[in-house]
């Protein structure tokens, strides 16, 4: 039996068409992906992500605990609401996940991670905890809206109204804000301004009709994964997973050298790395002529083979784009293999598009 | 669509009367791949033996081959789905068509489905 989230009801309502997603019943699309791609680039959709994890971390060593378990640096936070996205990694260098933390403010800590990743990510930081006066605690009770879109933020502080829409439309980018039982975030990952937003499950239903009844179309899955590679985000478990480094997948600007006397878990094995120079670099690729990118198909370079790591059609742009790994040395031009023959791609630098503008 | 037959892999074939048979992918097809966005279809001239992939269709999610229905030689390609590969979206079974081809045993149509078995199918499919 798949997992649902609490407006499951309301996916089927709204005529989602339903796939297995890491063990949950999750909507794919609700008619077309593309006309949902381009509405949260046009104007403003709501995605359940329920199905991710949110774990709250609080006690005295909260802090010391999360800037061990981190590549990136929690004392960054310095005014509560704040958000930093960071890896968790093994001790060889590996990415166990990627996530974003919140500080809510003095001990207390919350944590997002991904749907797929959810009984490797609990155990580890679990494991981690030990000798830390820390205490984790699962929110599973909690429902989660992300509304992205030009118009996200008007039409969402709509739905929120009176005092809790001021206090979302004040929030900074990368900053979010607890009011009440709910806490409303200026984060996303497609690429477009927006919030997300946990609340109780139990609210979460009327909260979702709300937000349509203003106009803000529902959107699957299949969209969320176009807009966040347009955007030239990571996927866990395609663009990177334990056998690469955050060094390998663009991610080097997430993982905080400074101070050096912060041992966080991983370390040593980057600082190697660094140290040794990466033999691959992480790039975007635009296909030249007509076809489709996908991940995983090799790329051929003058410095060797390189690989697409995701790849899709780009709705907004009108050509196939991709994130890939190629040799350090790899130059501006490269051919893609697509079903065994050549494609000539050039190499971008993501990302491919920017609230709603391209970037090529 | 009763002068259309279909096979097990979701292509439909019609015999225009001339010589000549349109192939493409079902209705039932096109909806399960979701929007696509780029069509591939087979050269003038190519010789197809039945059950090759001959063609691919791409949506936004995925790729799939088109197989062969029946042997034979292609004649033309739709070049229309190089700029609109939506038309098979919209219009599978007409507009959306992927090739022709010249059927190197007329009567090989009688070895696949009817409107009615394909529909029969697509329930055991389920």
């Amino acid at each position: 039996m798949l997992q649902r989230t609490p407006i499951y009801s309301d996916h089927l309502a709204a005529g989602g068409k339903m796939v297995d997603f890491a063990g949950w019943d999750m909507p794919l699309h609700y008619g077309s992906q593309l006309e949902e791609h381009h509405q949260v680039r046009r104007d403003a959709g709501v995605f359940d992500v329920s199905h991710m994890t949110v774990v709250d971390l609080v006690g005295a060593d909260a802090r010391d605990y999360l800037r061990r378990l981190l590549a990136n640096d929690v004392a960054k936070l310095k005014t509560p609401g704040k958000a930093l996205y960071s890896c968790m990694l093994r001790p060889d260098g590996g990415v166990i996940d990627d996530l974003i933390t919140y500080w809510l403010g003095g001990e207390r800590y919350r944590v997002v991670v991904n749907a797929a990743t959810h009984d490797k990510d609990l155990a580890w930081m679990q494991a981690q905890a030990a000798g830390f006066a820390v205490t984790l605690t699962e929110r599973a009770e909690l429902a989660m809206l992300a509304v992205q879109g030009p118009n996200a933020r008007a039409l969402a502080a709509g739905v929120l109204g009176g005092a809790d829409a001021e206090a979302a439309l004040a929030l900074k980018p990368f900053t979010g804000v607890e009011r009440g039982d709910r806490f409303v975030a200026r984060t996303g990952y497609t690429g477009e301004d927006g919030f997300e937003i946990m609340l109780p499950a139990t609210a979460a239903s009327a909260f979702w009709r709300a937000l349509l009844a203003a106009g803000v179309k529902p959107i699957g899955l299949g969209a969320r994964d176009t807009l966040r590679l347009e955007a030239g985000m990571n996927l866990y478990g395609t663009d990177m997973d334990e056998t690469i480094s955050p060094l390998e997948c663009g991610l080097n600007w997430t993982v905080a050298w400074e101070p050096v006397e912060r041992v966080f878990i991983g370390r040593e094995a980057l600082e190697a790395q660094r140290a040794a120079g990466t033999a691959r670099r992480f790039v975007g690729l635009v296909l030249e002529g007509r076809g489709v990118l996908r991940g995983h198909q090799r790329v051929q370079t003058p410095a060797g083979d390189g690989q697409t790591t995701s790849g899709t059609f780009s709705p907004t742009l009108g050509v196939a784009i991709a994130l890939a790994r190629l040799p350090a040395a790899a130059g501006d031009a490269c051919e893609v293999d697509i079903r065994g023959k050549l494609h000539a791609a050039r190499v971008v630098k993501p990302p491919f598009v920017r609230n709603g503008q391209g970037c090529l | 669509m009763s002068d259309l037959k279909y096979t097990k892999s979701h292509e439909w074939v019609r015999d225009n009367g001339d010589g000549t048979f349109t192939v493409g992918i079902t209705d039932h097809a096109q909806e399960q791949l979701g929007d696509l966005v780029f069509v591939e279809t087979p050269e003038p001239g190519v010789q197809l033996n039945v059950g090759d992939a001959c063609a691919v269709v791409e949506s936004v999610k995925a790729a799939s081959d088109v197989y062969a229905p029946v042997s034979g030689e292609v004649v033309t390609g739709n070049a229309a789905l190089a700029d609109t590969p939506e038309l098979i979206n919209q219009s599978a079974q007409e507009d959306g068509w992927l090739f022709t081809l010249k059927p190197a045993d007329p009567a090989a149509l009688t070895g696949l489905m009817s409107a009615d078995e394909y529909a029969a199918y697509l329930a055991l499919e389920d």
